[in-house]
């Protein structure tokens, strides 16, 4: 058969299929990298960030946070940190966070991924109340779990018996020391690292964890029956109710089946 | 010397201005200048004007960000400047990649690639409104900023700022890139940013404009232009360079010899042309 040229309206159509086609190959690449490239969620944040998905979003990658640290504690992520790139992080064993009373890194934020009035009480800036992480104690390694006495978490800590406090327990090993065990309260940390940077450890036995990670979640069933406030969690709680093959028989006839019924 | 002052006086502002900047910038993180701090992505200037990339702004849009006033007000007084004066003079003014992508281009004429690789060039100019369209639907439906996320321009320009880590790669891809493949194959075809600001810039003041009763169809410009598309008036007809691709980087103006191309204001560039 001989080949004939292309008519305008064929030339046309192939032209925008070509079009669509390379669109829709390059979107599916470019979606995958990004996809990969945002999934680091071990990454802790500037004081007063926004939700992490939010904060992917609205974060313009300027480094006026960086600029505005005075203890060289934030980055921003380069290629080969394998992080958001040109995002904000900070590594607390590193540089902690200060926990600076005027917080330089957030009014100076021109998005909002780091949200001022999240770290405000009474129309005052105040860096309590930021949510970095939450600092979790590896009870295997920490030498106070041990026996060895050692505060320095405890010492370090700028919100010094509340965020950290030591809890004191016969040691029954030697029958007459105590350990001195330093417990978080999820509460009242803010997640600055201090501890983590204090810690004489080798590989720090507290360290900065983002809360979602370091945390679980009870849900809606177990409720403390004590305490009033908890109770109110009830209401959010949805019956749920499971139908097996055996309980639709009754009791008897479960009885009287071989085992083939339970599997 | 007057005649390497006048065929290079441009250049060398531009180098000024996109060095400049970038010393500047370093500063404001190494030493706590207050000049211009942040980066390309979003700056404070003298402490108090902000300004904003307004195509990363409206890929946060697209991304479902709320926009801060800040940013919006940084995206405005960019806005302004393009869209009024530079047209798409970011590109060959600020833009730190200009000046790979303008080495690579001056190697790939002095070692004779261009006549290896021939006229015909393997992707079109249409390219980056393409990429530029793709990165606003990829915003939209990952949530983020895509370009923001693979742009070799903050990735270089933060890494001089803040740090490289492995950003001089995509310097090097660049180079190559232009180099091998594609002339002028970043900034002129690829680019979204460009694509953007080509956009934004269509109808700035700021123009270059022909005047061929003085051209000797030397073609030198046209040599140089990297985006040479848009010289198509040349040795034709006394017109201004109106379209948005044009990057106002005025290469054109100082390799003519013969003052048949010069910078003008759009409207007396007109005037001028009727009047005559």
């Amino acid at each position: 058969m001989k080949k004939q040229a292309l008519t305008d309206r064929r030339k046309f159509i192939l032209n925008m299929a070509r079009g669509l086609g390379l669109a829709t190959m390059g979107g599916f690449i470019w979606s995958a990298y990004i996809d990969e490239a945002t999934a680091s969620e071990l990454l802790l944040r500037p004081p007063a960030a926004i939700n992490e998905d939010d904060f992917l979003k609205t974060c313009i990658k300027c480094g006026l946070c960086v600029e505005a640290c005075p203890y060289d504690t934030l980055m921003l992520a380069k290629p080969g940190d394998n992080k958001p790139l040109g995002t904000p992080f900070f590594i607390p064993r590193d540089m902690p966070c200060y926990m600076c009373p005027d917080i330089p890194c957030v009014p100076v934020c021109p998005t909002g991924a780091l949200d001022e009035s999240s770290v405000t009480t009474d129309g005052e800036l105040d860096i309590g109340i930021a949510d970095m992480g939450l600092a979790v104690v590896d009870e295997e390694s920490c030498i106070a779990f041990w026996g060895i006495q050692c505060d320095a978490c405890y010492r370090a800590c700028p919100i010094l018996g509340e965020a950290i406090t030591i809890e004191y327990q016969k040691n029954d090993r030697t029958g007459k020391h105590a350990f001195m065990k330093p417990i978080v309260h999820a509460d009242a940390c803010t997640g600055c690292g201090m501890c983590e940077r204090a810690c004489v450890t080798e590989k720090p036995a507290i360290y900065i964890l983002p809360r979602e990670v370091a945390q679980g979640k009870a849900g809606d069933y177990y409720i403390k029956g004590w305490d009033k406030e908890d109770e109110k969690r009830l209401k959010n709680a949805k019956e749920i109710k499971t139908t097996t093959k055996i309980s639709e028989k009754t009791a008897m006839d479960s009885l009287n089946s071989s085992l083939e019924d339970l599997y | 010397m007057k005649k390497l002052w006048d065929s290079y006086r441009y250049l060398f502002f531009r180098r000024v201005t996109q060095v400049g900047l970038l010393v500047l910038y370093f500063g404001a993180n190494a030493w706590g200048w207050t000049i211009i701090q942040g980066n390309l992505s979003s700056s404070l200037i003298l402490g108090v004007i902000p300004m904003s990339d307004p195509y990363a702004a409206l890929q946060m849009l697209v991304a479902g960000a709320m926009l801060a006033t800040d940013l919006l007000i940084g995206v405005g007084v960019a806005m302004a400047f393009y869209f009024f004066i530079g047209g798409r003079a970011f590109c060959s003014w600020v833009c730190p990649i200009n000046m790979v992508t303008d080495f690579a281009s001056f190697v790939r004429e002095k070692i004779g690639m261009n006549q290896l690789t021939g006229v015909k060039q393997p992707a079109s100019r249409k390219l980056r409104y393409w990429v530029l369209a793709l990165s606003l639907v990829v915003s939209a439906i990952m949530g983020v900023t895509a370009f923001e996320f693979i742009s070799p321009i903050s990735m270089v320009h933060r890494g001089i700022v803040f740090g490289i880590g492995f950003g001089w790669a995509a310097v090097l891809i660049i180079f190559l890139f232009d180099l091998f493949f594609l002339k002028n194959g970043w900034c002129g075809h690829v680019c979204p940013l460009g694509g953007f600001y080509s956009i934004v810039g269509k109808f700035s003041l700021i123009r270059v404009n022909h005047l061929e009763e003085n051209c000797t169809l030397c073609m030198k410009c046209k040599v140089v232009c990297p985006e040479n598309q848009v010289l198509h008036m040349i040795g034709k007809k006394s017109l201004p360079v109106v379209s948005g691709e044009c990057t106002n980087c005025a290469r054109c103006i100082e390799v003519c010899d013969d003052d048949a191309l010069r910078f003008s204001i759009t409207s007396m560039a007109r005037n001028k042309k009727t009047g005559e």
